[in-house]
């Protein structure tokens, strides 16, 4: 009977190891362990058996059902997993063809450069200060010592709501206001939109961008002003540009710069693009007048302070290599994608 | 300000290549934007005389001349000159040569006979009548025997043009750098060179006095502190030297006569305007310098009749106006052929006077640009000196002797005191006592102990930060150490409004719209084609006074023109699908008397703009404008069906109620706004007010419990007519449900034949939860018909079967 029984379990592991699919195993489980099953037929003679042999055959018995429904749970698993691997081979599809779009919108190249200086100047402590574009021409000249007549006002043709009333031309008057509202330390920053009387071309617009910056404190020196601004060109532009400074003229600095980078193009060698000179102007700046300071009611033998003043749309253009300054009004779709 | 080297180095012995000296005096603060060699235009031109003559064989206009190059063996060349006269010299292009405007001379054959080369006429060579006055201008140049020149010299080295003539752009600050002497001084600070001044040497007719000739009265002295005159008789008109004339053209002026060339060579010598007037024109023998009076007309060089306003300085006789001060002078006193004696005039008037006068004429010459940046009364007098010996020098007339100086307050010299160690506090540098003492003295500085006689000419200097300035840009600013800014630690960034609108903006963003700017001015017709009615309040917008144009003529009261015009503009380009939004800043005047107030500022508002066509409808745009709201964190908002808004759909246009306040717009652009931008598609927009949003945004947010007892969720359909709307259902609703409602959400709006006409049905869910149990169906139940009953009641709704 012992012979028996390993032969059906030499059998039964066979046609396990044989079977491709669950039904198929489901039958020999039947045929084997069913009620009807041999395994059971088997047993059912163990009654012949003497005392002595039944538990030794009951044992192998037990054994050949274990083995036999373990084989089967084995068995079971591979053909899931095969089955499994089937399906998902089933599901493969076209990974190439296109995603389904979630388009988002884009920020103007100038807000997204007006974004990156907000962001280093902040680093630096900078407030960011926002105020009118129809000024009262006390703030955007007189107060920057520029009086009514001066020749400076031709430099800067100025659209006119009334006599006193003007669309500023600068960011400057941000200055004023910030200072008469503010005790030293000041450090501020102020982008905004700018108006002056040119006809629209390829390089002139009568809307702009500048970005202010007023920095004002106890000894504050033309030394800060420079270390200040290598910092920003750097920030901006990467750690290789190199800065100079010359001196200009502006009514409300003394002394007054204006600060040249290391041209884009030629990184300083040369080029049509800066027109030989391996630097293009960035921005103007200086030392705070005295006089302005005094106007706003500091003053200028306790606190001393640098301006700047950058033009948006000249880093904008630069750095995207935008040829028309129209195209940044004109929002063209296939232009605003681009950036 | 074009001005050749070598007249510079008149005054000073810097010798730096042209490079090296541009950059220096950039770096000093004379900007030298660029700087030309008219000689880099023409090369292998040089003298040539014309050795013979004859008739070409093949040709009635064409002739063969021999020429002699000074190169050995004469050289054939054919030419069409109407001048060509055997022993001439004059310019030859060689085989190779370059002219003006790139041309490219080789050696040819016309008609069968060779060409090795061509003469040159002026204009061939770039020049005209006025470089050239002894030339024909309809032939060939030919060089006064006077030039020196040989056969072989170039031709750029005979006519002068071999100079370098640099650019340099001048501050308004610095009108004394308006000049030679101006910019030799700064050439000579910047290299630390000697610079000297010539004192002008006058040959008069001590014999004369200019007494007998004429008077000066100034009427006004607060607009003319100084009237200097002297006078010339004798006067010969003729063209002035070819050196005088080779300088002027060399800084971009135009030879005229030997007195107009003084006059402008003094101006560019010495920075000070000057003028002649005919003295045979002059009444009584006097000049009053006076504003004009009521009606008062003159007619200028320029042959122009002009009426002057009230208020303008003028140079007059006892009769008559005979210039404009600082502007132009009268024709009626005009240098002509005849001209026998003159008076020249070296005056200072009053920048703004100027300024006004020259604006309000409009009329802007050399001479006003200098005087509206204030010119210094003591330059009067040396430039007349220099105006005299001038005439001297080029025999031009004789001097009368004597000059007349009406200069009733003498300029005083400003005085500040020498403080070293401010100034390398200031500057943050160190810089030496003695640098400083140097720098100063050889700007023209003069310092006695400490302190600093500030010289006339700067008048912009006026205090310490000045003087630092001067000694900083001949220290370098390139030598300035870089710190950065030390003390008190700043609160930076943005403030919580700003990081608001960030918020919005990145609303749009993640919504698909794309930021544009635009113009904020707008004109009165774009209001019509947003069919805004006569009477609109915001038809009341701020007018420019002096705009580019009308279309550009009124500050925007409004986003949506401008937000449409972007529109069209894709629309017109075919863009399918457009998504874009704006930050627009609108300007709202305060009004007086029913008019814009011009005289206080707008109240500035920015108004986020959204505007959408293609892949979408209403329901899109509210969509998008409800993400925004949610981003704000706004509480209560509810779009409530408006229909009165003249640049929306009345069916299809919604207004914003946040916190029971209206903050904007939202719906289908009106179709006759479409057709008048000629947009063929259906558009739909949105406004909303930025800053009344901030003020509702629910700037505080505290946790709530996250809920521990499970929801109910009951769906709810009823049936009720066409006109209403879905908010009051739903409003109705809440109020019914009260605290239980968690969630109400629309899924269905049905109309139909078993439902009938003019009725719809709209189904909902609600989500019920109590805060302290699982709430019972006998809970609901009761919620769910209290809901109902009062739908019915107050909507006159019923329950779906």
């Amino acid at each position: 009977m012992k012979q028996q029984l390993e032969q059906m379990l030499k059998r039964a592991l066979e046609e396990i190891s044989g079977a491709d699919s669950n039904e198929y195993l489901e039958n020999i489980r039947v045929k084997y362990l069913g009620k009807k099953g041999e395994l059971t037929a088997v047993l059912r003679t163990m009654g012949s058996l003497s005392a002595e042999e039944r538990p030794v055959i009951g044992q192998i018995a037990n054994e050949v059902r274990e083995k036999v429904g373990a084989a089967l749970d084995g068995a079971r698993a591979l053909i899931q997993r095969h089955e499994a691997d089937r399906r998902i081979a089933s599901e493969t599809i076209d990974v190439t063809l296109p995603g389904v779009r979630t388009e988002f919108g884009k920020t103007h190249p100038l807000t997204t450069v007006i974004n990156e200086l907000c962001d280093i100047f902040s680093g630096m402590g900078f407030a960011i200060h926002e105020g009118p574009e129809v000024e009262y021409d006390y703030y955007n000249f007189e107060a920057l010592n520029v009086p009514k007549d001066h020749p400076a006002r031709d430099t800067q043709d100025t659209f006119y709501i009334s006599d006193n009333i003007v669309l500023r031309t600068q960011t400057s008057p941000m200055q004023v206001r910030v200072m008469e509202k503010q005790k030293p330390p000041i450090r501020m920053i102020a982008p905004g939109r700018v108006y002056r009387s040119d006809a629209a071309d390829a390089t002139h617009s009568p809307v702009f961008h500048q970005l202010e910056g007023l920095v004002v404190d106890k000894g504050v020196t033309m030394a800060d002003l420079k270390g200040t601004l290598e910092f920003f060109a750097k920030a901006l532009f990467g750690d290789d540009v190199s800065v100079r400074f010359r001196p200009h003229h502006f009514p409300f600095t003394e002394p007054s710069a204006e600060m040249d980078v290391t041209c884009f193009k030629c990184h300083g060698k040369g080029c049509p693009l800066c027109k030989g000179e391996g630097y293009i102007e960035l921005l103007g700046c200086g030392m705070v007048h005295p006089r302005v300071l005094a106007g706003c009611g500091i003053d200028p033998e306790i606190y001393s302070g640098f301006a700047l003043g950058i033009g948006l749309e000249r880093i904008v253009m630069r750095r995207f290599m935008i040829d028309d300054i129209r195209l940044l009004v004109e929002n063209d779709m296939r232009f605003l994608r681009q950036f | 300000m074009k001005l050749p080297y070598k007249w510079i180095r008149d005054y000073t012995d810097v010798n730096a290549d042209a490079k090296t000296y541009a950059a220096r005096l950039t770096m000093t603060g004379s900007k030298i934007e660029k700087w030309e060699n008219y000689a880099d235009n023409i090369k292998n031109v040089v003298c040539a005389r014309i050795l013979s003559v004859k008739e070409h064989p093949d040709s009635d206009h064409l002739m063969i001349c021999m020429m002699d190059t000074g190169a050995g063996e004469p050289v054939q060349v054919v030419s069409g000159a109407p001048n060509l006269r055997a022993g001439d010299l004059v310019p030859m292009a060689l085989d190779g040569a370059l002219l003006p405007g790139g041309v490219e001379i080789k050696r040819t054959v016309m008609r069968g006979e060779e060409s090795r080369g061509m003469l040159c006429s002026m204009s061939e060579l770039g020049l005209t009548e006025h470089d050239c006055p002894y030339g024909d201008p309809n032939g060939i140049l030919v060089l006064p025997a006077e030039f020196g020149a040989k056969e072989g010299d170039d031709i750029c080295q005979v006519l002068a043009l071999d100079e370098e003539v640099f650019d340099f752009e001048i501050t308004p600050n610095r009108p004394d750098c308006l000049s030679v002497i101006g910019l030799a001084r700064e050439s000579a600070a910047s290299f630390d060179r000697p610079f000297s001044l010539h004192e002008p040497v006058v040959k008069a007719d001590a014999s004369d006095d200019i007494r007998n000739y004429l008077e000066i009265e100034i009427s006004d002295p607060d607009l003319c502190p100084r009237y200097a005159a002297a006078m010339v008789k004798n006067i010969r008109i003729e063209p002035s030297p070819k050196w005088m004339r080779d300088r002027l053209r060399a800084a971009g002026v135009r030879p005229i006569n030997n007195i107009v060339d003084i006059t402008n060579y003094v101006m560019l010598e010495y920075g000070q305007p000057m003028h002649a007037f005919d003295y045979a024109c002059i009444a009584e023998k006097k000049i009053i310098v006076r504003r004009s009076r009521d009606g008062e007309r003159i007619v200028t060089l320029d042959g122009k009749e002009r009426e002057l306003w009230p208020e303008t300085l003028l140079i007059t006789d006892p009769t008559k106006a005979i210039g404009i001060a600082g502007v132009m002078g009268g024709e009626n006193s005009e240098i002509t052929e005849n001209t026998k004696m003159i008076v020249f005039e070296s005056a200072t008037f009053s920048g703004p006077s100027v300024r006004t006068s020259s604006r309000r004429i409009g009329l802007r010459s050399e001479a006003s640009g200098r005087f509206e940046k204030g010119l210094d009364c003591e330059n009067a007098m040396p430039a007349l000196l220099r105006a005299c010996e001038l005439i001297g020098e080029l025999g031009a007339g004789t001097v009368i002797g004597g000059v007349i100086d009406a200069y009733p307050n003498k300029k005083q010299r400003r005085v500040i005191p020498l403080d070293p160690a401010k100034i390398c506090a200031f500057i943050g540098a160190d810089i030496s006592e003695e640098f400083m003492r140097h720098s100063l003295l050889s700007l023209g500085f003069e310092i006695d102990g400490y302190d600093i006689l500030v010289p006339f000419w700067r008048d912009d200097v006026e205090g310490t930060a000045d003087i630092a300035e001067e000694v900083t840009r001949i220290y370098g600013y390139d030598r300035i150490p870089s710190t950065l800014v030390r003390g008190e630690t700043t609160k930076g960034g943005f403030d919580a409004r700003q990081r608001f609108d960030r918020v919005l903006e990145r609303a749009c963003l993640a919504a698909g719209y794309y930021e544009t700017k635009t113009f904020t001015f707008i004109g009165p017709r774009d209001l019509d084609r947003i069919c805004l009615p006569a009477n609109s309040p915001l038809r009341l917008a701020l007018p420019i006074m002096n705009p580019l144009g009308e279309d550009q003529s009124i500050m925007r009261t409004t986003p949506l023109p401008s937000m449409l015009e972007a529109v069209m503009h894709n629309c017109n380009h075919r863009t399918e699908r457009l998504r874009l939004f704006e930050p627009s800043m609108i300007f709202l005047p305060q009004i007086k008397d029913g008019k814009p107030d011009v005289t206080t500022l707008p109240l500035e508002k920015k108004i986020l703009t959204m505007a959408m066509y293609g892949d979408g409808d209403f329901y899109t745009i509210k969509g998008n404008a409800e993400a925004v709201l949610r981003a704000a964190d706004a509480e209560d908002w509810r779009f409530l069906p408006c229909t009165d808004d003249p640049s929306y759909h009345p069916g299809r246009c919604a207004a914003i109620s946040c916190g029971g306040q209206i903050i904007g717009r939202c719906g289908q652009i009106h179709p006759q706004v479409l057709e008048n931008y000629g947009i063929g598609v259906p558009v739909y927009a949105a406004e909303m007010d930025m800053s009344a949003l901030y003020a509702l945004s629910r700037s505080e947010k505290i946790y709530r419990a996250v809920p521990k007892y499970p929801a109910v969720t009951r769906d709810l359909a009823v049936i009720c007519d066409e006109r209403i709307y879905a908010l009051q259902l739903e409003d109705v609703i809440r109020a019914a449900a009260g605290s239980a409602l968690e969630k109400l959400e629309l899924f269905d709006v049905y109309r139909g034949a078993q439902i009938g006409a003019d009725k719809k049905s709209i189904a909902f869910s609600l989500t019920l939860r109590s805060p302290d149990h699982t709430m019972t169906d006998a809970e609901s139940d009761a919620i769910m018909a209290n809901i109902l009953k009062r739908l019915g009641d107050e909507c006159g709704a019923v329950l779906r079967a």
